[in-house]
């Protein structure tokens, strides 16, 4: 019988496809991860009050003009006592880190900042998770590395470590202008 | 959140179930439209945090606040696709189960149309192409030869 190319082109599409599933499989490409719509974009513009004073109102243009990181955070969130150490050593280290409480309780809030040590340069108060959804935080922790003009070059949902901090996220955020 | 008498009535009643109960959301909504539109918008959105979920379906906090925002913006006089473009402006693609159409997702309708237009071809190929038919003349040997060999297969 005489060959015919057009024959073996199921097998062809058969084989691609299983190479393309195969790989995200094997990958382990984590269909939880959401990209961040905010990447390459202007911090969004907030009103809210100051963690530590009720009567000071906070907005963008109070927090930007290093390059910092915004960290989403709450007491009710196991993970972000599990990362609360590692943010210590990283404002120790001179890292400007600005805290924002989600949907939390301000006492609360404020108690477990006495307890811990403070990381953050400035506490932003979001009882009702309003500059979280603008951020489109999806939960916490979830960290959002800003450059000095205040654009959001990067976001880390969860913890950070010691481990991924060093091996992935300090040349990130050393990147930044 | 505004909850209803049934609501109430319901918490009151079954107090053993109370966790089931303080998962419903009851909400009243100004005419039928709303409601209508709200069960669909919050049907095609999905919850950013969960594996294949919409937000009518989950309950996750995250899922809870876009119902609370579908829910407001659709009172505020929002169109449906105002209130899509303004959760993928924060939560991406990803938030939406119905592609919307740009360059990137326009394959989406383009690809199964040029698979089935190249299908119907490869068919149209297979079945009208003529099979080719060599015109075999045997020598005078050959023609000896191929006897012998039927005679000695009647054997």
């Amino acid at each position: 019988m005489k060959f015919k190319p057009m024959l073996i082109l199921p097998l062809v599409v058969v084989v691609a496809l299983f190479s393309v599933f195969g790989y995200a499989l094997m990958s382990g490409v984590n269909p939880k991860e959401v990209p961040s719509a905010l990447t390459g974009s202007l911090l969004p513009e907030f009103k809210l009050a100051d963690l530590d004073d009720t009567s000071e109102f906070l907005s963008r243009e109070d927090i930007t003009g290093k390059p910092m990181l915004v960290n989403i955070w709450a007491t009710w969130c196991s993970s972000c006592k599990y990362e609360h150490p590692f943010l210590n050593s990283l404002a120790a280290d001179g890292i400007r880190i600005i805290g924002v409480n989600y949907k939390d309780d301000r006492d609360l809030a404020a108690k477990w900042l006495s307890e811990y040590t403070d990381p953050y340069q400035i506490n932003v108060f979001d009882p009702n998770g309003d500059l979280g959804f603008d951020l489109g935080v999806t939960g916490a922790p979830e960290t959002f590395f800003v450059d000095s003009q205040g654009h959001v070059q990067y976001r880390y949902q969860g913890p950070i470590t010691n481990d991924l901090w060093q091996n992935k996220l300090k040349a990130i955020f050393d990147g930044m202008v | 959140m505004v909850w209803s008498k049934r609501a109430l009535f319901s918490l009151m009643s079954c107090w053993i179930s109370v966790v089931a109960v303080a998962a419903t959301e009851v909400l009243t909504f100004d005419n039928e439209s709303f409601r209508e539109r709200y069960a669909k918008l919050t049907y095609e959105l999905r919850c950013p945090k969960c594996q294949n979920q919409n937000v009518a379906d989950s309950l996750a906090p995250i899922s809870e606040d876009i119902r609370h925002k579908t829910y407001e913006m659709l009172h505020q006089g929002y169109s449906d696709q105002e209130i899509i473009d303004f959760m993928v402006a924060r939560y991406t693609e990803f938030v939406i189960y119905k592609p919307q159409l740009s360059i990137v997702t326009i394959w989406l309708w383009i690809i199964p149309a040029v698979l089935l237009l190249f299908g119907l071809l490869l068919l149209w190929r297979f079945t009208h192409s003529q099979p080719a038919v060599e015109d075999i003349t045997l020598t005078e040997e050959e023609e000896q030869r191929l006897k012998t060999l039927l005679e000695d297969k009647t054997e």
